[in-house]
């Protein structure tokens, strides 16, 4: 499954523009299958400032551990609640279960915005996928 | 794709593929990883039941007038002791005392010509190596072995509905059967060997059947007997709540049982064994390290390799680590150095970076439903 509205890196991340030159990331249906299922984010911290391509976080699945990096340049603004530790609203299998909605996981507000340009749509995607 | 074309392949692939389930290549094997998700699979096994194909565990057969006293020099537990339909769990060791291979002895009835009857039954990762050792050592006795292992399927049916479900497809009596034993019988008229055993810490059997019954076998107990099926990555969550060592973790050739916290199958009043000089010596001298529990106390997850610390530095390393389905949290065993490994003491699990509390805790992690 892949959303015609968001953009993607080869990476298997996504972003989702919103508005103030925010973007809002989260990994792909591919890549939350191949996963497995998530219990834990680790490492997330608001206010940080990272390059694209930067590690951003460490997802730990129940058999494997791996890292996304940011896809974009900018300051981590927001971070879900789902993948906070603590939170009541504490819930990472939202990751797997809505992978483009409700399972994003960084809102980014952007240093680079041109950056975007560079991303792959959703049929470049659908491509690289098939050919993995 | 053409390493995947390599691989050997159980007779239930095909099934496994039209069940949802993702295969992996494990030990040489196509092997399902999961099937609906680990979590699901995991807690279907510890509350219902669920089947595991583990077509790829190697059986090596060894029969012959000096098979007990063959059998009984190869392992380290005491096989002569083993009752006609009784199996044992043990280790299989080098001369310097390391570890060749963890494995459960079968002995059936004897044969018709009145001779004893075993099976070994080897990790699938080690079935060349073990059968190389297995026939040099066998030489010296009065024996034939033969390895069935590609002839030979495995389905565990495992969870507390077990009994249950599987008695409906056969003619032996299940609740007679007992923990750690085995019997010949029919399954839906299939000839196969039952057993009490299992790697979940739930009650449950292991049936033995020829390759090309299993597949048959296998819808019958999906399909009539309504079981979930369940791939590797459950099994390893499972054994690892059960407190269970496995073999390429906890255990290898560098180390042996005695400071593997497995001294409790090496029996040194019985007749000589591979590795038994070393072995005395060892216990005399006293264990250095232990596999030891460890339950997290913050959500991190620790895993293979991570070291673990207390306030002196490094006193021990993550043998396996993983997510607990059942608790919510991480769990591991551990190699410790002795004094850091008793139950209640306070370490630390190196993870990234961080220090993260842990508790040692005497495994199972989980108790299930398992019948002693």
């Amino acid at each position: 499954m892949i959303d015609p509205q968001l953009k993607y890196t080869p990476e298997h991340e996504w972003v989702r523009l919103l508005e103030g030159g925010v973007a809002e990331v989260g990994i792909t249906d591919f890549a939350q299958e191949q996963l497995g299922e998530i219990v834990f984010v680790d490492q997330l911290e608001e206010g940080k400032e990272v390059k694209k391509g930067d590690f951003l976080c460490t997802l730990e699945s129940i058999k494997t551990v791996s890292d996304m990096y940011a896809p974009v340049s900018g300051r981590i603004i927001a971070i879900n609640p789902a993948v906070c530790d603590g939170d009541p609203q504490f819930a990472p299998e939202l990751i797997n279960k809505a992978p483009y909605t409700e399972g994003w996981i960084a809102r980014l507000v952007m240093s680079e915005p041109s950056q975007v340009d560079d991303l792959l749509d959703d049929s470049a995607y659908q491509k690289l996928i098939e050919a993995e | 794709m053409s390493q995947i074309q390599q691989l050997l392949r159980t007779p239930l692939v095909e099934n496994h593929k039209r069940a949802g389930g993702k295969l992996v290549e494990f030990a040489g094997w196509e092997m399902p990883v999961e099937y609906s998700g680990i979590k699901s699979e995991h807690l279907a096994v510890r509350s219902q039941v669920g089947v595991f194909d583990l077509s790829h565990m190697g059986e090596i057969e060894i029969q012959g007038p000096e098979a007990v006293r063959c059998v009984d020099s190869l392992v380290t537990n005491d096989v002569h002791r083993l009752e006609r339909g009784q199996c044992l769990y043990t280790c299989m060791c080098r001369p310097n005392g390391r570890i060749l291979d963890d494995l459960l002895v079968y002995r059936f009835p004897d044969t018709e010509a009145g001779e004893p009857y075993f099976w070994l039954v080897v990790n699938a990762s080690n079935r060349e190596k073990d059968y190389a050792w297995i026939v040099e050592r066998a030489a010296e006795f009065e024996v034939t072995v033969r390895d069935l292992s590609l002839e030979t399927a495995l389905i565990a049916v495992q969870g507390p509905r077990s009994q249950e479900v599987l008695q409906a497809f056969t003619d032996l009596d299940l609740e007679i059967l007992s923990y750690y034993h085995l019997q010949r019988g029919h399954l839906r008229g299939r000839e196969v060997v039952i057993s009490r055993t299992g790697y979940t810490g739930e009650d449950g059997f292991e049936i033995y059947l020829p390759w090309d019954q299993a597949p048959e076998v296998w819808e019958l107990l999906l399909g009539e007997g309504g079981c979930q099926p369940i791939g590797l990555g459950a099994r390893d969550t499972l054994r690892l709540e059960a407190g269970y060592s496995l073999y390429g973790h906890e255990i290898d050739e560098e180390c042996d049982p005695i400071d593997s916290s497995l001294g409790w199958v090496v029996r040194f009043n019985g007749p000589d064994f591979v590795g038994r000089e070393y072995l005395q010596a060892k216990k005399e001298s006293g264990p250095q390290t232990a596999i030891a529990g460890l339950v997290m106390q913050s959500r991190a997850i620790p895993r293979q390799g991570y070291v673990v610390e207390d306030e002196t530095g490094e006193v021990g390393v993550v043998t396996s680590g993983t997510y607990s389905p059942s608790l919510g949290r991480g769990v591991a065993l551990a190699r410790l150095r002795i004094g850091s490994h008793r139950p209640g003491t306070e370490l630390k699990v190196r993870v990234r970076q961080k220090l993260e509390p842990a508790v040692v805790q005497r495994p199972p992690f989980v108790r299930g439903s398992i019948r002693r």
